[in-house]
């Protein structure tokens, strides 16, 4: 088939039109949206700056332990690969000798050296994870939390480096996979939160995506009060008047870290 | 013309190496997606419409989902109000597939017809779909 020179400019011609006019359909709607915004919802938790007390006193049982840990590890979907050489974990225990070095002294209350102490990431005033960073996938957030962006961490660890607390996970499998004996490595999926890939870093994240929602973050809800949570810079906050009230000590304060959780041990 | 056998078998190989992904493809166009919306949580809606009109999510979803999880993730904000003035929980999970719940014939459908591989599943659940 053979198109005249004038046939062909006139479909040329339409097609023009008729494409120009999509486009401008299009604009038009992208105009409109741009119209959108973003807030942090009604029910958001907001402070100046999140801080946590643990109250070492509280925690008797190992079940108090316990029940924390599986609070947060089980809605973050936090795998179990079994094996502490490629252990996650967000919130953990460890003694007093490694949680507070420096401290310890060999004539220090028996009880104390034998507890398991609470440990989680400090969520640093000053992080040096964050300073390390070379993607901004670790960033500090305006209210303190020093949160973890999953979608640009490119797995090169400089934070765990830099993290004097030992707060980072490296996910060297996938936590979706399963174990010799065909068990998963994340027991039960919660489906209302992501898990991780191989080769990227995590921690806790001071549950953000609880906070949005208007709830504490869940080891705080789990500790039956033994976790204190608020905002540091409200004189009427309950860790203020937990801090004003009590004797607390910080993890290697004489790092500059200028931690976010605080302990009392007794 | 000198030489013009093997110019001419050369031209020939020539047109058969540019012309491979061509006849590679015979016989295996692939059917027009046709991306279903049914699912149950669609069918109770009393309006059927999406957070934003269909021809810019058809056009713009990717772009709407960065913007989202920039908000959610780097500012905090989880909450989007939307051209109409509607607002709506900012969540892949929680949000996009408690309707588009049929994953394959969704989300599936036009990605594999256009080859692309979106990892967003490597890390967000997708929903669990039902035999049907
Ligand atoms: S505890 Fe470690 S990971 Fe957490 S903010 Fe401080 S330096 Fe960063
Ligand atoms: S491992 Fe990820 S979070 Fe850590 S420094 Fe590298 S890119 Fe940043
Ligand atoms: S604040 Fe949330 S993420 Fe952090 S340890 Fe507690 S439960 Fe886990």
């Amino acid at each position: 088939m053979s198109i005249s020179r004038r046939e062909f400019l006139k479909i040329a011609g339409a097609s023009a039109i008729f494409g120009l006019g999509g486009m401008a359909i299009i604009n038009e709607i992208t105009d409109d949206i741009e119209a959108s915004q973003f807030s942090p919802g009604p029910d958001a938790l907001i402070a100046k700056r999140w801080a946590m007390v643990v109250d070492m006193r509280k925690f008797k049982t190992e079940e108090d332990y316990r029940k924390i840990i599986e609070a947060c590890h089980s809605i973050h979907n936090v795998p179990d690969f079994g094996n502490p050489k490629d252990e996650i974990k967000w919130i953990w225990t460890d003694t007093f000798e490694h949680a507070f070095p420096g401290q310890e002294h060999e004539y220090m209350e028996e009880k104390l050296k034998r507890m398991p102490f609470v440990l989680l990431c400090n969520h640093c005033d000053n992080p040096p994870c964050v300073r390390v960073c070379p993607t901004k996938a670790t960033f500090k957030r305006k209210d303190g939390i020093v949160m973890m962006d999953q979608h640009r961490c490119i797995g090169c660890r400089f934070c765990m480096a830099a993290c004097p607390f030992g707060a980072r996970s490296f996910n060297w499998r996938d936590p979706r996979g399963k174990d010799d004996k065909g068990r998963p490595f994340i027991k039960e999926e919660n489906k209302e939160y992501p898990t991780r890939t191989k080769g990227v870093v995590e921690k806790c994240t001071l549950c953000f995506e609880r906070l949005a929602k208007g709830l504490k973050p869940a080891c705080v809800e789990a500790s039956n009060g033994a976790l204190i949570f608020g905002d540091l810079k409200e004189p009427n906050s309950e860790v203020r008047k937990v801090l004003s009230t009590n004797y607390t000590i910080r993890r290697k304060a004489e790092l500059g870290t200028m931690p976010s959780v605080f302990y009392i041990i007794g | 013309m000198y030489n013009g056998g093997k110019i001419i078998i050369g031209l020939i190989i020539f047109l058969a190496f540019v012309a491979f992904p061509l006849y590679y493809n015979i016989g295996k166009v692939s059917v027009k997606p046709e991306p279903k919306l049914d699912t149950s949580v669609i069918q109770q809606l009393k309006e059927k419409k999406c957070v934003e009109p269909k021809a810019y999510m058809k056009a713009e979803h990717m772009k709407l989902l960065n913007e989202w999880r920039d908000s959610a993730v780097r500012d905090g904000n989880r909450l989007y109000i939307n051209s109409e003035g509607k607002q709506f929980t900012i969540s892949l999970q929680n949000t996009c597939m408690k309707c588009h719940s049929n994953k394959k014939k969704f989300c599936d459908e036009c990605h594999n017809y256009a080859a692309v591989k979106p990892y967003c599943w490597d890390c967000h659940i997708a929903p669990k779909e039902k035999e049907i």
